[in-house]
């Protein structure tokens, strides 16, 4: 089942800390999903118009900055605009514990500040795209 | 994070420990593992301040000074910089180590879109030279040396550091500045990168050309390891890739013309604080040794002044070593990675703060780690004597392992074609990248120890620390202030600077005088990004997976 999973792993703004996204990206692939690294650099435009382009079940983005909020927001306004909201959405970094309720509010269905389990995102992506 | 790897037998007794670079470390050593492993006073050691230099570059170590204190700081605007650079000087800081905010490190301005959410966020924003105006006032800048950290806009920088020093009064043959300017370790493990590899080395020939001519007390280059192992390489390619960037950036400058010996005594090092002590005191002791013999015996180097085989070196730790699990454990953590920079013979050091896996630390977490370093010096013993470890059967023999284990991985490097290659490629990118992997799954199941995350943990309320607040207003405030300068400058002066510049980049000549008159007039730093990027191109990543 999981085998069929699709992940973009993207790397948005201008931050350039991207062990934990390649991290991710080793774990998911050896969990048996299909992964895409968008690399470094991004906007969030490029990174949902290449979602979109490799038909992704879901995209997690990796946010070191400070600045998570307002890429989330960006993201959840692109996904609404290419009309691709049925794309699961996930955000991992340096994520305080005060910002993950209002991650999720923003409508992004998972929260992994860094320190998390690798086998955790996993896991949610196994479970949420079975939901779907 | 990062420590050895232990396996126990079935009473609890530890029956193997491995390092990360590889080496196993024995119950008990003693002279006859010296003897085995070939080991030398005079070849290997020698005394401090003779080569290899084993033993620190002064005779005296720290009796004849002490460590060099130059903790990372700068946020938001320059203003609030410079009152954090005083506070630090204040208290006993003699250097100082800035940060900027990423759309500078990126050569953009704090008006492109690009840089909405990050202008001011995780360093210093500089637009122009009014930021360093702002930044650098009332500090001695003939007094003060200043780490700049930067790389892909290295050379606009230290421009504009030599603009700034010689508006304030100062010539520019006395003011000391070190920007980081290593782009290869840059793409290896860092991303602030721009340009293709081969278009960033040639500019760092042009800063390494320049500042030898011009600003004889700079040190035009920084050569991280450190960012390389903290994307997880192990200590020895640490050093390893550390001294093949190197050799990839003296081959640019040699290709000038000039003499190794005028310009590679002013190469620096900025090395990680990380994990294991043992390992880490190896290291660094192996890394003095193997930079001086790489230079002596590849280029030829030293033979007249012995000086310029020194590898001169900031000891930094520890980033990913900090946990932000139970963070005030971190300053313990922080007091240990300063005793391995100590007892590896640091010249100039920088700790992490404790509250630095959350956020930009606070005053006062920035003044515990600098009140962590003065205590080794003055308090705890440190600079009694030199090099106190000398001659440990075990030190010695895990320092020899360590020296062959670099010299291994840089002989795997030269196979390949050299670091501008490896780099180009994903060569080295792709085989840290899986180390990493690796490693994280140690620290999850457990094989690799980390406190107060894998071990001893505590259910725990988050964030006891002060979190550092982002000002968005400073965005508009500083947009407007690149606005109304833009109004007030000599259009006609950045025009015809630019122009020169960008005739100078398309010839292939030195940059660095283009550079200065063009920060001297205010010309912006994207403007003068802009440029390298219509003539070089932008990097494209290798895919790595």
């Amino acid at each position: 089942m999981s085998k069929n999973i699709r992940v973009l792993i993207g790397k948005p703004g201008l931050d350039g800390h991207d062990k934990g996204a390649k991290v991710i990206c080793h774990a998911l692939r050896e969990a048996g999903m299909e992964v895409i690294y968008s690399g470094l650099h991004c906007t969030i435009e490029q990174i949902v118009s290449s979602a979109v382009e490799e038909d992704v079940d879901a995209i997690g983005l990796s946010i070191l900055s400070g600045a998570h909020i307002l890429y989330a927001e960006k993201l959840i306004e692109a996904l609404k605009k290419a009309g691709a909201t049925d794309i699961i959405t996930f955000v991992g970094g340096v994520i305080p514990e005060r910002d993950v309720a209002k991650l999720k509010e923003l409508g992004i269905n998972g929260v992994f500040p860094g320190g998390t389990p690798l086998g955790a995102t996993v896991d949610f992506l196994k479970k949420s795209t079975g939901d779907k | 994070m990062g420590v050895a790897k232990y396996t126990s037998d079935k009473k609890g007794r530890v029956t193997e420990v491995e390092y990360l670079s590889g080496i196993k470390v024995k119950p008990v050593y003693t002279p006859q593992d010296l003897e085995s492993c070939g080991f030398s006073y005079d070849r290997d050691l020698n005394d401090p301040g003779e080569y290899p230099f084993t033993r620190g570059i002064h005779p005296l170590g720290y009796r004849s000074r002490p460590w060099t204190m130059r903790q990372y700081s700068g946020f938001g605007t320059p203003e609030q910089s410079n009152e954090r650079f005083k506070l630090l000087i204040a208290n006993g800081q003699n250097g100082l180590n800035v940060a900027f905010d990423l759309p500078s490190q990126m050569g953009l301005d704090s008006d492109n879109p690009q840089a909405e959410g990050e202008v001011g966020r995780v360093g210093m924003a500089v637009d122009s030279l009014r930021d360093f105006e702002l930044a650098f006032k009332d500090i001695a800048l003939d007094k003060i040396g200043t780490g700049l950290t930067i790389n892909a806009v290295a050379s606009i920088m230290l421009a504009m550091y030599q603009a700034v020093a010689q508006k304030y009064g100062f010539k520019k043959n006395e003011i000391s500045a070190t920007p980081q300017n290593d782009i290869l370790k840059e793409i290896i493990g860092r991303g602030a990168w721009i340009y293709p590899p081969d278009a960033g080395v040639k500019l760092i020939g042009d800063t390494i050309e320049y500042s030898v001519k011009e600003m004889p007390k700079c040190n035009p280059v920084s050569i991280c390891g450190y960012h390389i192992r903290e994307s997880g390489a192990t200590p020895a390619q640490e050093i390893a890739y550390a001294i093949q960037i190197a050799n990839a950036y003296i081959d640019e400058v040699l290709g000038r013309g000039l003499n190794i010996d005028d310009f590679v005594g002013r190469f620096s090092f900025n090395i990680n604080i990380y994990g294991n002590l043992w390992e880490t005191i190896a290291k660094f002791r192996a890394a003095k040794k193997m930079w001086a013999r790489n230079l002596s015996e590849r280029y030829g180097a030293g033979e007249n002044n012995k000086k310029v085989l020194f590898f001169r070196g900031l000891f930094g730790g520890g980033g990913s070593g900090l946990t932000k699990q139970q963070p005030l454990n971190n300053i313990v953590r922080g007091a240990y990675y300063g005793l391995a920079a100590a007892l590896g013979g640091a010249q100039t050091t920088a700790l992490c703060s404790y509250d630095e896996a959350y956020t930009i630390p606070t005053p006062e977490s920035a003044l515990v780690s600098l009140r962590n370093l003065q205590m080794l010096m003055d308090e705890v013993g440190l600079r009694d004597t030199v090099d106190p470890l000398a001659g440990s059967y075990f030190i010695e023999s895990i320092t020899k392992e360590m020296e062959n284990l670099i010299e291994k991985e840089m002989a795997e490097i030269d196979n390949y074609g050299g670091m501008l290659k490896a780099v180009t490629d994903g060569y080295v990118q792709r085989k840290i990248a899986a180390q990493e992997y690796e490693f994280q799954k140690d620290l999850e199941n457990g094989s690799r120890i980390k406190v107060g995350v894998n071990k001893y943990v505590m259910e725990e309320e988050e964030s006891k620390v002060e979190l550092h607040e982002y000002d968005e207003k400073m965005a508009e405030v500083k947009i407007a202030g690149l606005k109304e300068l833009k109004r007030t400058r000599s259009t006609a002066d950045v025009t015809r600077n630019l122009k020169t510049l960008e005739k100078t980049v398309k010839s292939g000549g030195n940059v660095m005088p283009a550079l200065v008159e063009c920060c001297s007039s205010y010309a912006t730093v994207e403007e003068m990004a802009g440029i390298f990027k219509e003539v070089y191109g932008e990097f494209k990543e290798p895919n790595i997976f």
